[in-house]
């Protein structure tokens, strides 16, 4: 552990502390100066997405206490773990609160999580010596991006069934065994009571995994140190601050920002980021229009545009089979891109070309977003408050021009070029501003 | 590793002894993952099922009914002069799934189906006459657009394979019994 010696004077901390180095472990990370003293505001979602996995789980618990997941009906046809949301919602002193935080709070996190990866695809935070901070934040997108799909099904409502059942549908496009693989998943053949069970324990037992990846997260970054906007490293002391109380109180002041717009939402439009016909207990029946909660709408877009199938030299890839795996593709590469850019220079800001194309990145995820909300065959548009941007009309013999299926294929073609052919080719030929030789250089200049 | 003795009499032995102790072990927890893995499966009391008896009587000629067992949704649909002939017509155009209609039902005059597509599942609209029924006069799937035709075979959108025929058998002209063979 850090520091050899106890920093503690009180002897009850420092005979504990002596015994079990844990309090000056934090101590030492709280006190030491190892952080940039230039890190703006994008580098307060980390530790906002930290504060919105403990409301989760916190909040979680405590919906727990009242849930039941089963699919028993009853006289009115209302099965029981519907019932049981609803039972929180009406009866439990506070529950509505408290399931609104939840649902609420499960976009927020993302929220969060995804401003936190585009600060870290713009200031290159991937880049060596951080490339397993890196993976492990992917790892825990996409253990959230799990758990989010898990509990929405809990509330096994019309849009919950949809998505059990499209979901787990998706297991099918392995070859071979993927028809036992969604049985083994389902605990039988349709999604029913079996599914709804292991969903539930699932539910409550991998945000604890998550935890665990959050920790070695931050045990990374405290041993390869944070980024900053320059992307320079620390050359000597004049560069840093510690985190207390700098980066504390501008992590309250932001946190405070953020949750005043968390708690608004919470408090005045808690179903304006929701399916408002999940608010109807399922009856099994499909509805016409299945889309998911808007933070898996991009990927969701990637497995649903590839409707046509690939024959290489006669072995036949069929589109439910591409679209899985784009969809898995789209997660998977994140997992690389430490080592596709080749650019040594860590920060947008002095690279004036991949800056265009990482803007770019960023309209292509806003544009796959609507393609996932979006009906495949009909004439793509943005909406906007003011009413439609049309970007697809209906030519005269029925064929869409700029259909949402076209669009989609279009943007997943950027998303994989961005991390096949961009970044890879960029640090090869942009030609990257001056960097300054320090962090205080330019500021004391 | 740190704290093994490097002077033991008779290396090889104590290799030996390390090696089968962690097989054996490897075993154990294997075969208790195995277990672990088995009561994920189908109980009893799911598996099977989705048996139904469906009456043909007064099913109109281009029209069908959409039949529920468990949760499980048939289609029985009673098809036109006109759509068996394009279905048989179907036969020589070059399909995705390639079954000819001969293949596919029992009787021309009847089309028996699971109404689930196969690419995720959804159950495709058709079934009644004045669904949507896609540009081969067929089954539509409004999820992501599937469309099949007038033996429920796959011919345009992301569907791999054409809708599946489940086992039925017709226990008389008018019932037939969908979800078990005779």
């Amino acid at each position: 552990m850090a520091g050899s010696r106890s920093p503690f004077k009180n002897p009850l901390l420092k005979g504990f502390d002596e015994r079990l180095p844990i309090l000056r472990a934090v101590h030492h990370s709280m006190t030491a100066h190892a952080y940039p003293k230039n890190l703006n505001y994008w580098w307060n979602f980390g530790s906002i997405a930290g504060i919105m996995l403990v409301v989760m789980i916190v909040t979680g618990l405590f919906l727990a206490m009242h849930y039941k997941p089963s699919v028993q009906e009853d006289q009115y046809g209302i099965n029981q773990a519907f019932r049981s949301v609803e039972h929180i919602m009406r009866d439990v002193k506070g529950g509505m609160f408290l399931r609104y935080m939840h649902a609420v709070g499960a976009s927020f996190f993302f929220i969060a999580v995804i401003f936190h990866m585009f600060r870290g695809l713009y200031y290159g935070s991937y880049k060596a010596p951080r490339e397993v901070l890196w993976i492990l934040g992917c790892v825990i997108l996409i253990l959230m991006m799990g758990i989010a799909f898990l509990g929405y099904s809990l509330v096994w409502g019309v849009m919950s069934f949809a998505a059990a059942e499209v979901i787990t549908q998706v297991f099918t496009a392995i070859p071979i065994l993927g028809d036992d693989i969604l049985i083994l998943l389902r605990g039988g053949e349709d999604v029913d009571d079996a599914l709804l069970n292991r969903f539930f324990a699932l539910h409550f037992l991998l945000p604890f995994v998550l935890a665990g990846v959050v920790i070695l997260h931050i045990l990374t970054l405290q041993t390869v140190g944070s980024n900053n906007p320059l992307g320079i490293d620390l050359k000597s002391k004049k560069d840093t601050v510690s985190f207390h109380p700098y980066y504390t109180f501008k992590d309250i002041f932001g946190l405070s920002v953020f949750f005043t717009l968390y708690l608004a939402v919470v408090a005045w439009a808690p179903e304006r980021l929701a399916e408002a016909i999940n608010n109807q207990p399922t009856d099994y029946n499909l509805p016409s229009h299945i889309v998911p909660e808007w933070y898996l709408l991009p990927f969701y877009a990637i497995l649903k545009v590839f409707t046509w199938d690939l024959n290489i030299f006669g072995l036949v890839i069929t589109g439910k089979q591409l679209g899985a795996l784009a969809m898995a593709g789209s997660l998977g590469i994140l997992f690389l891109l430490p080592w596709l850019d080749t650019s040594p220079v860590r920060s947008g800001r002095f690279r004036p070309v991949f800056k265009f194309f990482f803007w770019g990145f960023v309209v292509c995820c806003l544009i796959l977003a609507l393609v996932g909300a979006q009906t495949s065959g009909e004439a793509f548009f943005i909406p906007t408050p003011l009413g439609r941007i049309p970007l697809g009309f209906e030519g005269a013999n029925g064929f869409v021009w700029g259909s949402t299926q076209q669009w989609g294929v279009l943007f997943t073609g950027y998303y994989f070029a961005y991390f096949l052919v961009l970044l890879p080719v960029l640090g090869l030929f942009e030609k990257p501003k001056q960097l300054p030789a320090s962090i205080s250089e330019p500021v004391l200049a | 590793m740190a704290g093994t003795p490097t002077d033991v009499a008779n290396p090889d032995r104590r290799n030996f002894i390390v090696l089968s102790t962690m097989a054996i072990a490897g075993i154990g927890v294997a075969s208790g993952g195995v277990a672990l893995v088995r009561t994920m499966t189908p109980t009893r009391d799911v598996a099977g099922g989705g048996v139904i008896e469906v009456s043909l009587e007064g099913i109109a000629e281009g029209s069908g009914i959409v039949a529920t067992a468990g949760r499980k949704k048939y289609s029985v649909r009673r098809r036109t002069a006109a759509e068996i002939e394009a279905a048989v017509a179907g036969d020589s155009e070059k399909l995705r799934h390639q079954e000819t209609d001969a293949e596919r039902v029992q009787r021309p005059e009847w089309l028996v189906l699971r109404l689930q597509c196969p690419h995720l599942g959804c159950p495709p609209q058709g079934t009644a006459a004045g669904e949507k029924r896609g540009e081969f006069g067929g089954f539509f799937c409004p999820c992501h657009n599937s469309q099949f035709d007038t033996s429920g075979r796959i011919r345009k959108g992301p569907s791999p394979a054409n809708l599946p025929v489940p086992k039925y058998f017709f226990a008389s002209d008018e019932m037939i019994v969908i979800g078990k063979e005779a």
